[in-house]
């Protein structure tokens, strides 16, 4: 196996011009440039599979195998495109499968942090009890999490990669294939879908 | 309820990013005071987007990062290797049944019904590879999303 270092860049990378090599080396079989590839997106690709799956395990499976087939299918990939436009449908189409083949509903509170910087509280800071008005607002987040998994999953990742991963219009837009317009639409009808089921949920 | 316009989503999806300009949130605050269904849906979506903002994914170990590229390298590694005991076994496979077929076809042995029926079913079989592999190919030189499906 190829040794590759990653660099440890901002999670949500642009791409340079440098990338068309990167891909022409792969498309002639180089592993170590496409190790290169996977280094700057994994973490994209990581957390736009856990808005669509939920779960740490079948998020880390699902994007590791969308790469696998995007190395498998580089040969057709056509020059001038970004890489990661052409990955995410290949990972999307992969997870949108995986959700619709799963019978059981995951269990969707273990992918969400406890505090609000996405850390793991390894042991309390304090032996007193929460503030009145945290406690509420990390009820609310549950519940607004739970309420995330009644939501078609394609409504449900665009929630995620918006408020969540901070995924700009425009790149939602290229990832999308459509005008910035229709993604503000989408996301406008998603959250309102949301809304109700949280109503629903708070009866 | 009555649905809002084009120009009334775009604005109020831009406030919600706090990304209007001051032109734009001049004309947004006139068509909040002039429309009940703005406002309400203005406040409604606005107390939902303070949540999920304030949503977070647990951060996986780092050890995760580190391990990543050698379980992408592992799943090409494992693709080819199906893919070549998969070639060996259709080229065994193959052929294991041509001899068989024709063993049984030469030997005088054999009666005819049986060579009739052993015949048929070579070329029932030899007709149905040819026609999937051509409609395969037909919706491989057709199908402009042919990497992204399962």
């Amino acid at each position: 196996m190829p040794h590759v270092s990653f660099s440890r860049g901002p999670r949500f990378m642009e791409p340079d011009r440098s990338e068309q090599e990167w891909i022409t080396r792969c498309q002639r079989g180089d592993k170590e440039a496409f190790g290169f590839l996977v280094g700057r997106y994994m973490k994209q690709a990581y957390y736009v599979a856990l808005g669509f799956v939920g779960s740490h395990d079948d998020a880390l499976d699902l994007s590791q195998e969308a790469f696998a087939r995007a190395f498998k299918a580089i040969g057709r990939f056509e020059p001038g495109r970004r890489f990661y436009t052409w990955y995410y449908q290949i990972l999307k189409n992969l997870c949108l499968n995986f959700v619709r083949a799963r019978k059981k509903r995951p269990i969707v509170s273990c992918a969400l942090a406890e505090d609000v910087d996405g850390r793991e509280p390894r042991e309390p800071v304090s032996t007193d009890p929460l503030p009145d008005a945290q406690c509420e607002a990390a009820e609310l987040r549950q519940n607004l999490w739970q309420a995330l998994w009644d939501l078609d999953p394609e409504d449900r990742a665009l929630i995620v990669a918006r408020d969540m991963l901070d995924t700009s219009y425009r790149m939602l837009a290229e990832l999308m294939e459509c005008p910035q317009g229709t993604v503000m639409s989408r996301l406008y009808y998603a959250g309102r879908r949301l809304r109700e089921c949280m109503e629903r949920r708070m009866g | 309820m009555t649905e809002l316009n084009e120009r009334e989503v775009t604005l109020l999806m831009k406030a919600l990013d706090g990304a209007l300009t001051d032109a734009e949130r001049v004309e947004f605050e006139q068509l909040l005071s002039a429309s009940s269904t703005l406002r309400d849906e203005w406040q409604s979506l606005k107390r939902v987007k303070e949540v999920t903002m304030t949503m977070k994914f647990k951060r996986p170990a780092e050890e995760t990062w580190d391990h990543y590229w050698a379980g992408v390298y592992a799943r090409i590694e494992r693709g080819l290797a199906w893919l070549l005991i998969s070639i060996g076994a259709a080229i065994f496979l193959a052929v294991g049944i041509y001899q068989m077929v024709l063993s049984l076809l030469e030997d005088v042995a054999t009666p005819l019904y049986l060579k009739i029926g052993v015949g048929a079913v070579a070329l029932g079989f030899a007709i149905l590879v040819v026609s999937v592999l051509r409609e395969k190919w037909n919706t491989w030189k057709t199908d402009k999303y042919k990497e992204v499906k399962r």
